[in-house]
């Protein structure tokens, strides 16, 4: 395990965000007027096309950044392995040998599951690269103990996951307890060790767009590798505003302290059109540099589905059906 | 291109917009348009084309005719011959026509945005989601207010033939702001668009045809501005003019139409300010800015062009606003990932390129993105200066391109007066997380639309338009509705005086002589004397001496323009404390109503109940706006999701009244008491014959707790003190009543500075009947409605 962790950091072309001292100066100014934001993100999808070639291309992107994602509570090894298979082929090889992609080795950007089917995942996703992600800290709401959050981090790690998803305690964020907050991803981070860390916002659950600023904020200060919208479990999940948000706060820290932090939306992206305003988003923000697995995920399960199809379209054009493409 | 390598470096593409339907209209008329005038296409009386041009490419896109005054006397007698039967159909019939062509706009939106794009360069995302939609909307909204005009406006008719003149940088949008109150309001049009950007109006014509609207009723005459504009502008056929462009062409408009009676509506330049405060949310405003001044390639009369950044913030900012301007793309108008199109010609470039020459020449630091432009139309780059100044050519001067002028301030206060450094008027952008800041703030800046942490945000709901020299007149929402209709009333004017019933002299009792009162000016609360040292002897009717008034003279005028100026109390004081101002004054004028009645005897050489009525009646004209004070109020529009829209009507400022010669004292109340009413100070040349009652006035003023400089008295020579009001720079507004050379004089000296006048033509109003004589038309008069943009959301 710890071997695959550090491949994936030789493999990192940035060094890891090793977090700063808790500086309450960088969160007191954060101000974030939301109509402002919803206009921007109004005209991400309208301001920049990807057609034809281009949109395949950028389809296949979205396709390495995805965590492919079962949180459910009739999970059993049947469907992890599954969903595992189709991780390591996430697009029909027919298809991606039309596409001249064949020699690409596509994969999705790692599996998501709970914490007891880490072991099926690392069995089934033996002799790949592809991370095993795992959600912690009494994912999705994260009401239990400190000690038992950071315990499960730490057998999440030692069963294999190299990435773990933690939750934050949304109260620290609505009772404005930054330093709490902060010394709490802390320790989460320093339980993870080699493993990165993907610090949920769950901003369905918080009240403004300057609180998800300043929350993002203090968890990239406490050393988070990505920041995330949601568990996909709130009523209200990743949304353009909210990413919009995280992303100028990503920019931000990145500017004063020269580490790239990245950056996860999670919950209710469900179309292939949906994930290329993402993407442009992340362009247009933060810029090329973030397109890619290492600094950007979507945290989806229906989203491949449509991706699937409309690859298939781009290349026949004729409208696909799910039941042409393996389910996973 | 490989998929591979485009997986690899994830770049954009290109994303053309399919133009095959624009081409194929075009074809569809052999590439050649003529004159739509009362419902037929015709050619124009020269024979004459000139050519309409791609800018992106250069390309000639259609022959379009190139109408002479000739055809816009056809135009106008089209427009005149479908008037009658244009009302006659009534409110509800107007309705249905606009409201088919709100529909129509819909079902061609897509051909229309294309062609917009490809005659104007403007990218395809902006025709087709700004400025499409927004036509569709105006027309929507302004199918309702023909609906409504019969029960909303009951006291207001149309104004007949309208000849309308718009510009190049919004085709189509402008275009509607004109047309579609027009004929809502039940008037026909003449209708001009630019030279360079016919085509769009020329398809919208097409649309009005299959909209079943009957001839002459909208009329498209195509064409050199010069040629057209002019022979519409004087066309003694043409009832109003509206016009969108430059403040020289505007002004030149004022003057033309002065003292016709035209109406006339102006939008003219800007150089609007984008005010940054340190406590706002930076990469919003940052943003902002892209919609400011990068939008429509900066040809936007109300662009956000003058940045003002808190000092505090202002390097980090400027350094985000670089950054955002590397990512800003230029390109085809026609790719749907372009922000930055063409410039509408190859003189347009040529301005914007010799005012940043100079810009650079003068001091300035100039930077431009790192971006390939086209090669083969006409494109220019974003810009911005900093290392600039109040003093420099390019903070002053109007670009017109995508050119920011980036400024930084320490105080509120400095911001405002920043803001306010410039002629123009037309828009601001706050930007503050403070709601008290950006409130505070807001009604200080002179400007007719301040957007509140947004910008170059529009809908027709709201009323558009500028102070000072932007122009004035408002498109859209009811303020706008009323440039486009005349009070009924106005028809009931007399073109002589009302008699008056005088009495023999002799009837008159002659009282002990009383104490020589010499009655002097009435300058920033003080009775000054005039500064020529001379006065004029003041006689009755009929002829018998009655005293001495002071002869003021310019420098009179001038103290008292200062000393309006100078009084701040008045207009930052609550509507019901200047209520209750007016109301003391009219308290202290009835306890004398016996002095200011015996003083109209004197005058006016009436019966004691003639003069008695007159006080009666000023008292009574008083009360009327001492009630209106605190109740002649805004609107909230209903505009787009999640905004309160404040319309909020704010004084003019400094008015200058010019009083009838007739009813001394109720004339003179009739005309400045509104104006205080609003808040404005005044500056009154009262009657010139019998000026007394004015004089006898200021105590009134002094023992009521007016603020000194609220109202201002100068008497003399009315039509040499009014040339002196008229010409001044500092003067806001003018009210004139008098005679008709005299209007058109003060509509024509008004231009320079394009303060907002009101004159009478030499028509005379019956000051003792209140529908005549008093009424929210004088309050309207007295002040302008300024929009307040105010998004919300935590």
């Amino acid at each position: 395990m710890a071997k695959r962790s550090l491949k994936t950091k030789e493999n990192m072309s940035h060094p890891r965000n090793d977090g700063i001292p808790f500086e309450p100066d960088l969160i007191k100014d954060i101000r974030v007027n939301r109509s402002a934001v919803e206009r921007r993100v109004a005209t991400i999808g309208t301001r920049r096309s990807v057609k034809k070639e281009w949109q395949a291309a950028w389809l296949l992107k979205a396709v390495s950044c995805i965590d492919l994602t079962t949180l459910a509570g009739d999970d059993t090894p049947g469907n992890v392995q599954r969903l595992c298979a189709k991780a390591r082929y996430p697009v029909r090889r027919d298809l991606l040998r039309e596409l001249g992609m064949a020699d690409v080795n596509l994969h999705t950007g790692a599996v998501c599951v709970y914490h007891n089917l880490i072991p099926v995942a690392k069995k089934a996703l033996e002799g790949t690269n592809i991370p095993i992600a795992a959600v912690s800290t009494g994912f999705p709401a994260g009401q239990v103990s400190l000690e038992q959050k950071i315990k499960q981090v730490e057998l999440s790690v030692a069963a294999g996951a190299s990435e773990i998803d933690i939750v934050i305690s949304r109260a620290q964020v609505l009772t404005g307890n930054w330093k709490a907050l902060y010394d709490e991803v802390s320790k989460y981070r320093k339980a993870c060790g080699e493993a990165h860390m993907k610090t949920i916002l769950a901003t369905g659950e918080l009240s403004t767009l300057t609180q998800v600023a300043k929350a993002g904020q203090v968890c990239m200060m406490a050393g988070a590798d990505f920041i995330k919208t949601s568990t996909g479990m709130e009523s209200t999940n990743a949304t353009l505003p909210v990413s919009l948000v995280m992303i100028r706060a990503i920019r931000e820290y990145y500017e004063r302290t020269g580490f790239k932090v990245g950056f996860k939306p999670a919950g209710g992206i469900r179309k292939a059109k949906q994930a290329l305003e993402w993407l442009i988003l992340i362009n247009e923000e933060l810029g090329n540099d973030w397109l890619n697995p290492e600094l950007f995920r979507f945290g989806a399960s229906g989203l491949l589905g449509d991706i699937e199809r409309q690859l298939e379209h781009y290349l026949t054009g004729r409208y696909s059906a799910s039941f042409r493409h393996p389910m996973g | 291109m490989e998929i591979k390598k485009i997986f690899d470096t994830i770049e954009y593409g290109p994303a053309p917009e399919n133009a095959s339907a624009a081409f194929e209209w075009l074809k569809q008329h052999q590439h050649k348009f003529n004159l739509f005038i009362d419902g037929k296409w015709q050619a124009p009386l020269s024979k004459k084309y000139f050519t309409s041009e791609n800018p992106a490419d250069k390309t000639i896109l259609a022959k379009v005719a190139k109408a002479g005054p000739k055809d816009v006397d056809k135009a106008v007698d089209a427009a005149s011959k479908a008037f009658d039967s244009w009302q006659t159909i009534g409110a509800h019939n107007r309705s249905k026509y606009l409201y088919a062509i709100a529909r129509h706009v819909q079902k061609h939106a897509r051909l229309l945005a294309v062609l917009e794009s490809m005659d104007n360069g403007k990218p395809i995302r902006e025709s087709r989601d700004i400025d499409v939609p927004l036509v569709a909307r105006h027309f929507y909204h302004h199918a309702g207010w023909a609906q409504l005009m019969d029960t909303e406006m009951k006291d207001y008719k149309a104004v007949g033939v309208v000849g309308q003149i718009i510009p190049w940088n919004f085709p189509l949008l402008m275009l509607s702001w004109k047309v579609a109150p027009a004929l809502a309001a039940g008037n026909t049009v003449v209708l001009k668009p630019a030279a360079y950007t016919s085509l769009t109006a020329l398809l919208f014509a097409e649309i009005c045809e299959q909209a079943g609207l009957p001839p002459g009723v909208l009329n498209v005459i195509t064409g050199a501005g010069g040629i057209i504009g002019s022979a519409l502008v004087n066309h003694p056929g043409v009832n109003k003019i509206a016009f969108t462009g430059s403040t020289e062409i505007g002004r030149g408009i004022r003057k033309a139409t002065a003292g016709s009676g035209k109406k006339i509506s102006l939008e003219l330049g800007g150089k609007s300010p984008y005010i940054v405060f340190e406590d706002t949310d930076i990469d919003s405003a940052v943003e902002g800015l892209v919609d400011a001044i990068w939008f429509n390639q900066g040809q936007v009369c109300c662009a956000g062009s003058r940045l003002l950044v808190q000092e505090s913030i202002a390097e980090n900012f400027y350094a985000k606003v670089k950054a955002r301007m590397e990512k800003l793309r230029i390109g085809s108008p026609l790719d749907k990932s372009t922000d930055v199109g063409a410039i509408v010609s190859t003189v347009q470039i040529k301005t914007i390129d010799e005012l940043v020459k100079l810009g650079i020449d003068e001091g300035g630091s100039c930077f431009q993105p790192d971006s390939k432009l086209p090669e083969d139309g006409y494109f220019y780059p974003p810009t911005l200066f900093t290392d600039v100044s109040p003093s420099a050519t390019i903070v002053q001067e109007e670009i017109f391109g995508p050119v920011l002028v980036a400024m930084s301030f320490r105080t509120h206060a400095e911001a405002v007066k920043l803001a306010n450094n410039t002629r123009y008027g037309l828009a601001a952008s706050i930007w503050t997380e403070n709601i008290n800041l950006a409130l505070d703030i807001a009604p200080k800046v002179k400007a007719g639309t301040v957007w509140i942490n947004c910008t170059n945000v529009f809908d027709a709901a709201s009323g558009f338009g500028g102070y000072k020299e932007s122009g004035f007149g408002r498109e859209g929402g009811l303020e706008g509705l009323y440039e486009y209709v005349r009070p009924k009333l106005d028809d009931n004017l007399s073109d002589k005086p009302f008699p008056v019933k005088t009495v023999n002299r002799k009837e008159i009792k002659a009282g002990e002589p009383g104490i020589d009162r010499t009655a002097k000016l009435y300058i920033g609360g003080k009775q000054c004397r005039p500064d020529g040292g001379y006065s004029t002897i003041i006689k009755s009717s009929s002829g018998t001496y009655l005293g001495e008034v002071s002869e003021g003279n310019r420098k009179d005028i001038r103290n008292a323009v200062e000393a309006a100026h100078a009084n701040s109390k008045w207009p930052g004081m609550t509507g019901h404390a200047r209520a209750q101002v007016l109301y003391y004054l009219a308290e202290n004028l009835a306890i004398r109503k016996e002095e200011f009645a015996n003083r109209l005897v004197q005058l006016l050489d009436v019966d004691k109940n003639a003069a008695e009525n007159e006080v009666d009646r000023s008292i009574e004209r008083i009360y009327t706006y001492a009630a209106m004070a605190d109740k002649y109020d805004g609107h909230v529009h209903h505009t787009i999701y999640r905004n309160v829209t404040l319309a909020m009507p704010e004084a003019l400022g400094v008015m200058g009244i010019v009083c009838p010669d007739e009813a001394p004292l109720l004339g003179f109340i009739s005309l400045v008491i509104p104006a205080i009413a609003m808040g404005n100070s005044v500056v009154a040349i009262p009657s010139e014959t019998s000026p007394l009652s004015a004089t006898d006035f200021y105590q009134l003023l002094d023992t009521s707790d007016v603020p000194a400089g609220t109202v201002n008295i100068i008497t003399g020579k009315k039509e040499e003190l009014t040339d002196v009001l008229a010409k001044h720079d500092d003067v806001d507004g003018i009210w004139y009543f008098g005679t008709k050379e005299g209007s058109r004089q003060v509509e024509f000296l008004s231009a320079d500075n394009m303060k907002r006048s009101w004159v009478n033509y030499g028509k005379y109003r019956n000051w003792f009947d209140n529908e005549q004589g008093e009424g929210q038309l004088f309050l309207r008069k007295a002040s302008q409605i300024k929009n307040i943009w105010i998004p919300y959301g935590a």
